[in-house]
C-alpha cells in the first residue's frame, strides 16, 4: 500500500531519519512511537506528500508520490492533522461534506451520494447531532470526533492519523480506536497513527515503528516491537509491564 | 433526528442569489430616478429604448443617460471590490481582512496623486492608479513568494504572516510617498487629490473594462469556489484533500488585485466596501463560497450605487464623495457586527 525507499529527514539541521526503508500493507494498523521532536508528524505529513522529503522517496500503490495528481492521490489517502486552526464559522455538515471534494470534480454541489458518506462518517464518530453547529463552537473533543468524521467521508484506503486520541474522553479514545481496528480490519483499509499512550496503540496496532531520533528506527509486528527494553530506549525512560486479565499494561517505572 | 436534504442548500443558493440580483436592479432603479430632476417612473421605458438605440436627445433620456452611467461604474466598482474582499479573507483565512491590506490601493494612491499632482488628464490618472496597483501587486509577489506558494506544490506553509507584514510595510512606504505630494501639491489641486484619497464617482462614466475584470474575476471564482471552501477551512492541510493550495492561493491574489486595481483606478481608494459588504454577507448567509460569491458581488455593487446616489442627492447641489458615506455606513456596521461575533464566540 505504501512504502518509502531510502528516506531521510532532518529538520532544523538535526537528522530524523536515515535510510528508511518499510512498507505497510492492506489491513495493516501501524502505530508511530517516539519522544518529542523524534520526526512522528514530520514522517506522517512526509508519508502524506504534504512536505517533501530530504532524500529518498515514498511511494503508494506502487506509485511515487510526485507522479500522483493531487485529486487522484486525495481519493487514496486521508490525512488528520494533529490539530484545527478554524478562521470561518463553517457548520460540522459542510466541513464533512467538503472531504468529499476529490470525487466530484466537476460539480458545483455535492450529489445524494456524498451525503450518505457524510452522514454515515457522523454517526459513526457520534456526531450526527451536532450537523447544523458552527465548528468553532465544538469543544475540543467533538471538534476531533469531527474532523475523523470528515476523514471516513473521504473514504481512501488509507489512512494517516496524527493522534487521533488527541483532546477525546476516555470512552471516545477507546470507541475511536475500535473503529480503527474495525476499519482494518474488516474493511481491508491501511492506517498509519501516531499517538501517545502505549495502552491504546497495543489493543488497536497490528505493527509499531519505534523512532529513536538520531537517525535509527525499529519496525516490526506488535509483538516484536513493543517490547519494555526496546520501549524504554526509544522514549528515553523506563517502561515497566504488566499483565492484568489476560492484557499486558504499560506503565512509566520511578 | 432527521436525515440530510441534499438539495436544501442548492435551493437556498438560488433564492439568496435571485433576492440579491432583484435588490440590485432595485438599487439601479432608484439611482436612475432620484436626483435634482426627478424621473417619473412610466418615463423610464421610453428613456431606456432611446439610449438602446443610441438616440439621447430627450431630457428624461439625457438624464438617465448620465445616472445610469455613473451609477452602472458604481455597480461595477462595488461588486469588484466586495468580491476581492471575499478572496483576500480567504487567501489570509482572516474575515477581517479587506482588499486593500496589502497595500495595493495604497500603490494605485502613489500613481493616482502623482497623475494629479501634474494636473493630468483624468484618463492619465486612472492609468496611474492603475499601474501604482499593478506595481504594488508585483512586488509583493516577488517579495512574499514563499507564502504564497513557490515551485514545489509540497511546501505550502498556509501561513500568511509573511505576505501580510510585506504588504502592510509596502503600504506604510506608499503613504508616506502619499503625504509628500500632498504636502508639496498647490492648493487648486489639493481638492482633487484628498477626493481621489476618499473615494469619489462623480467622474464616472459607461465604461467597459470594469465590467469584463468583474465578468471574468467572478467566472474564475465560482469555478474555484468548493476549493475556496476546502482552503478557508483547512489552509495548507487542502492538499489532502485534492486542491493545490500553493496554484489557488496565487491564482486568488493576481486576480483580487486585478480587482482592486480596476476598482480603485474608477472610484479612488473607496473604503468600507470591501471589508463589510463581504463580512456582512457571510454573517447572513454562511460562509460557503458557492453562496457567499455571487451574493457578495451583488450585494456590494447594489450597496456602492445606493451610497452614490445618497452621495450626489443628500446634500445637492453640493456632491459628497461617496467615500465619506460608505465610511460613515459602513463603520457603525463593522463595530455592530464585530461585537456580534464576540458574544457569540464567547
Amino acid at each position: 500500500m505504501i512504502a518509502t525507499n531510502k528516506l531521510c529527514l532532518r529538520a532544523g539541521g538535526r537528522l530524523l531519519l536515515e535510510d528508511f526503508n518499510w512498507h505497510a500493507g492492506k489491513g495493516e494498523c501501524w502505530c508511530i512511537i517516539g519522544r518529542n521532536g523524534a520526526g512522528k508528524s514530520t514522517l506522517l505529513r512526509t508519508l502524506a506528500g504534504m512536505r517533501a522529503a530530504d532524500g529518498g522517496s515514498v511511494s503508494i500503490g506502487g506509485r511515487v508520490l510526485s507522479q500522483w495528481p493531487l485529486v487522484a492521490l486525495a481519493r487514496e489517502r486521508a490525512y488528520l492533522a494533529q490539530s484545527r486552526s478554524d478562521a470561518f464559522g463553517y457548520r460540522v455538515i459542510e466541513s464533512v461534506l467538503m472531504a468529499r471534494h476529490p470525487y466530484h470534480a466537476d460539480r458545483y454541489w455535492e450529489g445524494s451520494d456524498d451525503h450518505v458518506a457524510a452522514e454515515a462518517a457522523l454517526r459513526a464518530l457520534d456526531v450526527f447531532e451536532l450537523a447544523q453547529r458552527d465548528v468553532r463552537t465544538l469543544s475540543g473533543g467533538e471538534r476531533q470526533r469531527v474532523a475523523i468524521a470528515a476523514l471516513l467521508a473521504q473514504d481512501t484506503p488509507l489512512l494517516l492519523l496524527d493522534e487521533p486520541a488527541n483532546a477525546l474522553d476516555l470512552a471516545h479514545q477507546v470507541s475511536v480506536m475500535k473503529l480503527v481496528a474495525a476499519l482494518c480490519r474488516q474493511q481491508g483499509k491501511t492506517v498509519v497513527m501516531v499517538g501517545h499512550d502505549l495502552n491504546l496503540a497495543q489493543q488497536v496496532a497490528s505493527h509499531a515503528l519505534l523512532l529513536m531520533g538520531d537517525g535509527h528506527w525499529r519496525a516490526g509486528p506488535v509483538a516484536d516491537t513493543l517490547q519494555p527494553a526496546l520501549l524504554s530506549a526509544c522514549l528515553g525512560h523506563p517502561i515497566q509491564t504488566i499483565v492484568h486479565q489476560g492484557r499486558t499494561i504499560y506503565m512509566a517505572g520511578q | 433526528m432527521t436525515t440530510l436534504q441534499p438539495d436544501a442548500a442548492q435551493r437556498r443558493q438560488r433564492v439568496i442569489v435571485a433576492l440579491m440580483a432583484v435588490l440590485a436592479l432595485l438599487a439601479l432603479l432608484v439611482s436612475g430616478v432620484v436626483g435634482s430632476v426627478s424621473l417619473a417612473l412610466g418615463e423610464l421605458p421610453g428613456a431606456l429604448a432611446d439610449i438602446a438605440a443610441g438616440r439621447v436627445s430627450s431630457l428624461s433620456a439625457t438624464l438617465l443617460d448620465l445616472r445610469l452611467g455613473r451609477a452602472t461604474a458604481a455597480f461595477a466598482t462595488g461588486a469588484a471590490l466586495a468580491l476581492a474582499g471575499v478572496m483576500m479573507q480567504a487567501l489570509l483565512r482572516n474575515p477581517l481582512a479587506d482588499p486593500y491590506v496589502l497595500g495595493i490601493s495604497s500603490g494605485a494612491a502613489v500613481g493616482a496623486l502623482l497623475a494629479l499632482l501634474f494636473g493630468a488628464a483624468l484618463w492619465v490618472v486612472e492609468l496611474g492608479a492603475l499601474a501604482g496597483a499593478l506595481a504594488i501587486s508585483l512586488l509583493l509577489f516577488l517579495l512574499a513568494r514563499r507564502d504564497l506558494g513557490g515551485q514545489g506544490r509540497a511546501e505550502v506553509t498556509g501561513d500568511s504572516s509573511t505576505l501580510l507584514l510585506t504588504g502592510v510595510i509596502l503600504a506604510s512606504a506608499c503613504m508616506a510617498l502619499v503625504t509628500l505630494m500632498l504636502s508639496i501639491a498647490p492648493e487648486s489641486r489639493l481638492r482633487g487629490m484628498v477626493f481621489w484619497m476618499i473615494g469619489d464617482l462623480s467622474g464616472a462614466q459607461w465604461r467597459v473594462l470594469p465590467w469584463v475584470v468583474l465578468g471574468g474575476a467572478l467566472a474564475f471564482a465560482l469555478r474555484q469556489a468548493r476549493a475556496l471552501n476546502v482552503m478557508a477551512l483547512h489552509a495548507d492541510g487542502a492538499s489532502a484533500l485534492g486542491v493545490d493550495a500553493g496554484a489557488l492561493r496565487r491564482a486568488l491574489f493576481v486576480v483580487s488585485a486585478l480587482l482592486t486595481a480596476s476598482a480603485v483606478s474608477t472610484a479612488g481608494s473607496l473604503g468600507f466596501v470591501g471589508l463589510i459588504v463581504p463580512h456582512a454577507c457571510r454573517y447572513a448567509f454562511g460562509p460557503d463560497h458557492r453562496v457567499l460569491l455571487p451574493a457578495a458581488a451583488l450585494a456590494g455593487g447594489a450597496f456602492l450605487v445606493l451610497a452614490d446616489t445618497l452621495a450626489r442627492t443628500v446634500l445637492a447641489p453640493q456632491q459628497l464623495p461617496v467615500g465619506v458615506l460608505t465610511a460613515l455606513i459602513g463603520v457603525p456596521i463593522f463595530l455592530l457586527q464585530l461585537h456580534q461575533l464576540r458574544l457569540r464566540r464567547s
